[in-house]
C-alpha cells in the first residue's frame, strides 16, 4: 500500500477577485521510501497541493474544495483536528523556502528545535536537548553543544536551512516535505542542503516530496517527477522518462527554455504568452493557448490526465490520439 | 582590436563599521570590492558571476557612481568618473543605465508606464515634450509592450512585462553601457528565456555593451562573451564564457561549475561534484592570503601567506591562484 494516496484535490481560493483554483483535480501517490519531485512555475499549485495535505492552507480565504489524501489509512483532509495533530509534524514533516522567516527569531535554536519532541514523545527536557544536539550533529553543524543556545540570527542562510532540517526530521518522520528547500541559497550551499538531505533520506528510510522550479535539482535527486500547470498535473513519470521521454508539449517546451551548461544556441526557446489566470474558468487544456501543436478541439475538450505507459501519465490529447 | 569603452582600473570600495550609539566609532571596514582590474569592450557582453556577498553588486553600484569608490579608476570612454564632479557624473548616467532584479522593487508603483519612460526624456532633454509620446510608444515596442498599455500602472503587468518595462527605461536616454544586476533571477524559467532573448538581441541591434550580474552560471554562459568570476571582493577569474564554464581553472570556480544541478538524470547521478565546505567567510575579516584558502580542496601553506593576483594563464585567460601551475 502506498505510503500517501491523493485524489482528486481541488483547493480553492475565494476573494473579492474572483475564485482562484489553485489545485484543481490532483492525483498522485507516493511509495514509502520514494522520493518524487513536483515541478511548476509560479502559480501552478505545487506548494498550495502540500499546504492542503499539511493542512497550511489558510481557511478562509482557502477551501478544500474535494478529495482525499490517505495517509498510511488515515485522511489527512477529512480527519479529526486531534488525529491530525499526531501525524502532522511527527510522521510528516515540512521544510520551507526561506529559513529567515521560518524560525522565529525570539527564541534559540535549542527551544525550537526539540518543540516537536516535546510535544510527540514522553521525553525530559534534558533527554530531548540531547536529541537535539545529535540532530544538529547529524546534519553537519559542529559544536552543536554551544551553538543549539544561538538564536536564528548568529546563523548564515546555509546553516539555518540545516537547522530547520535538523527540526523536522529531528521526530524521525516517514515523509519529509520540502518546498523550494534551496531556492534562497547559493550555488554551492544548494549542493551541501541537496546532499544532506539524500543522505539523511537514505540513512531514516523517509520518502521525500520536493517542490521546485528547477529541473535540474530534480534530475539528481528524485525517483518520479511530476509537472503542474494551472492547478493540474500535466505529466508525472519516473524521472529518466520525463527528461529523456517528455511527451506533453509543456514538458518539453520547459525543457527547451533552460539555458543549458551543456549547449550554447544562439537564441533560448521560448513559451509564448504567460500562464492563464486560474480565477477565470478555462475551457479546454489550459496550456493551449500558449502550445505550439494545439488543435481546435484542445480549446473545448477537459484532457484527462491518461496512463500513457505503464506509469507515465500525460495529459495532452493530441498525444493520447498519436499525433505528435 | 580591442575597444573599450568602459576601463576599471584597481577599483576598490569600501564600507566603514560603526560601533556605538552616542559615540559613533569606525570598528573595521567591509571590503566589499577589491582591486578589480577589467575592462569592457563595445558590443560585449561581460557576465559576473559569484556567490551573494562576493561585491558583485557592490561593483555594479561602484561602475555606475551610486556609491563612493575608496580607490581605483572607473573610466568610461575616457572620462574619468572617479574624479567627475557631481554634474559631470549626472551627464555620464545617460551613457551608463542600470536594470535591477526585482522589477516589483524598482518600478514606481505610482507612475504608470508613460510616467516611468518618459521621465527620463524629459529630465536629460532628450527630446521636444511633443515628441515624447511617440518615442515612449517607441521604446514599449523596442522591448516588446503594446503602446496601447501606456497608462497603465506597474500592479497590472506580470513580473516579466514589469521587467520588460525596466530594461526600456533603462534604453530611453540610449546608452552605451548596461548593467543588469540579476535581470532574471526572480522570473519563472519560460519568462527568463525571453528577457534573455530579448537583451541579446537588444545588445546585437544597438551595439550595446552589458554586464550580465547573475550567480546562474548557465544563463551567464548562454549570454555573455566573456565572465569574471568574483569571490571576497576580487576577481578570481576571466575569461571567453564558454571557456571558463567547461574548462574552469581555479577552484573556486571548478567547484562554482560543477555545484550546478543540470538538468539531465544521467548525468548527475554519475558524475563527481565537488561540494564546498562551509559558507563563504566574512568580508570584515577575510582569511588572511587567498580568501578561497578555507575552502579550497588544493590549499597549502603558501596559499595562507600570499594574496595571489590575478595573471594570464592563456592570451585569453587570467586566473589569481599561486597553486595554478600544480593543479
Amino acid at each position: 500500500m502506498s505510503l500517501l494516496t491523493v485524489k482528486d484535490l481541488r483547493t480553492y481560493f475565494h476573494t473579492r477577485n474572483g475564485v482562484y483554483r489553485a489545485v484543481d483535480g490532483v492525483d498522485f501517490h507516493l511509495e514509502r521510501g520514494e522520493t518524487l519531485g513536483i515541478v511548476g512555475e509560479s502559480g501552478s499549485g505545487k506548494s498550495v497541493t502540500c499546504y492542503s495535505i499539511m493542512g497550511l492552507v489558510p481557511q478562509p480565504p482557502g477551501r478544500i474544495e474535494s478529495g482525499t489524501a490517505m495517509f498510511d489509512g488515515v485522511d489527512l483532509l477529512h480527519c479529526t483536528p486531534r488525529e491530525a495533530r499526531a501525524i502532522r509534524g511527527k510522521r510528516v514533516s515540512m521544510i520551507f523556502q526561506d529559513p529567515m522567516t521560518s524560525l522565529n527569531p525570539y527564541l534559540r535554536i535549542s527551544e525550537q528545535l526539540i518543540e516537536p519532541l516535546l510535544i510527540h514523545e514522553k521525553i525530559s527536557k534534558a533527554d530531548a536537548l540531547q536529541r537535539g544536539r545529535e540532530a544538529l550533529e547529524a546534519v553537519g553543524i559542529n559544536d552543536a553543544a554551544r551553538r543549539i543556545h544561538y538564536y536564528p540570527h548568529e546563523f548564515s542562510g546555509g546553516m539555518r536551512q540545516r537547522v530547520m532540517i535538523a527540526m523536522a526530521l529531528i521526530t524521525k518522520p516517514e515523509l519529509l516535505i520540502a518546498d523550494e528547500p534551496t531556492t534562497a541559497l547559493d550555488v554551492t550551499v544548494q549542493a551541501q542542503i541537496l546532499e544532506l538531505i539524500k543522505k539523511m533520506q537514505q540513512e531514516l528510510g523517509m520518502a521525500v516530496i520536493f517542490i521546485t522550479h528547477d529541473l535540474g535539482v530534480v534530475s539528481g535527486l528524485c525517483d518520479r517527477v511530476m509537472v503542474m500547470y494551472a492547478g493540474r498535473i500535466v505529466e508525472s513519470a519516473d524521472t529518466r522518462t520525463l527528461f529523456y521521454q517528455p511527451k506533453h508539449p509543456y514538458t518539453r517546451a520547459l525543457h527547451r527554455s533552460i539555458p543549458s551548461l551543456q549547449a550554447k544556441g544562439r537564441e533560448l526557446f521560448t513559451i509564448p504568452g504567460m500562464p492563464p489566470d486560474v480565477s477565470k474558468p478555462i475551457a479546454g487544456c489550459a496550456f493551449a493557448p500558449r502550445c505550439e501543436f494545439a488543435a481546435d478541439r484542445c480549446l473545448l475538450t477537459d484532457p484527462p490526465l491518461a496512463e500513457w505507459q505503464p506509469g507515465h501519465r500525460q495529459a495532452c490529447l493530441r498525444v493520447q490520439a498519436g499525433e505528435i | 582590436m580591442p575597444d573599450p569603452i568602459l576601463e576599471l582600473r584597481d577599483v576598490k570600495t569600501y564600507f566603514p563599521i560603526h560601533r556605538g550609539f552616542f559615540i559613533k566609532r569606525q570598528a573595521g571596514t567591509v571590503k566589499a570590492v577589491d582591486g578589480v582590474t577589467l575592462s569592457v569592450q563595445r558590443g560585449e557582453v561581460l557576465g559576473l558571476v559569484g556567490e551573494s556577498g562576493c561585491g558583485k553588486s557592490t561593483l555594479a553600484r561602484t561602475i555606475m557612481q551610486l556609491v563612493p569608490t575608496t580607490g581605483g579608476t572607473v573610466v568610461l570612454e575616457g572620462k574619468n568618473l572617479t574624479q567627475g564632479s557631481a554634474t559631470e557624473i549626472r551627464r555620464t548616467r545617460r551613457d551608463m543605465q542600470m536594470v535591477f532584479q526585482d522589477p516589483y522593487a524598482s518600478l514606481n508603483p505610482r507612475m504608470t508606464v508613460f510616467a516611468t519612460l518618459a521621465e527620463p526624456l524629459i529630465v536629460h532633454r532628450v527630446c521636444p515634450r511633443g515628441e515624447v509620446t511617440t518615442r515612449v510608444a517607441r521604446l514599449m515596442e523596442t522591448v516588446g509592450l503594446a503602446p496601447r498599455f501606456m497608462q497603465k500602472y506597474p500592479h497590472e503587468f506580470s513580473g516579466g512585462q514589469r521587467q520588460r518595462i525596466a530594461i526600456a527605461r533603462a534604453l530611453a536616454l540610449e546608452p552605451k553601457v548596461i548593467i543588469a544586476d540579476e535581470p532574471v533571477s526572480a522570473l519563472d524559467v519560460s519568462i527568463q528565456a525571453q528577457i534573455l532573448n530579448l537583451l541579446a538581441e537588444l545588445g546585437r541591434k544597438m551595439n550595446l555593451s552589458l554586464i550580465f550580474i547573475a550567480h546562474d552560471l548557465s544563463v551567464v554562459k548562454h549570454i555573455s562573451d566573456r565572465v569574471a568570476v568574483m569571490y571576497l571582493g576580487k576577481i578570481v577569474e576571466l575569461g571567453p564564457a564558454v571557456d571558463v564554464i567547461e574548462r574552469p581553472r581555479h577552484p573556486y570556480t571548478r567547484a562554482l561549475v560543477s555545484a550546478i544541478p543540470t538538468p539531465n538524470p544521467d548525468l548527475e547521478r554519475t558524475r563527481q561534484r565537488i561540494v564546498l565546505a562551509g559558507d563563504p567567510p566574512s568580508p570584515i575579516s577575510p582569511p588572511a592570503g587567498c580568501a578561497f584558502h578555507p575552502r579550497c580542496l588544493y590549499a597549502r601553506e603558501k596559499c595562507r601567506l600570499a594574496i595571489p593576483s590575478l595573471v594570464a594563464d592563456s592570451p585569453t585567460r587570467e586566473v589569481a591562484c599561486v597553486r595554478l601551475a600544480e593543479i
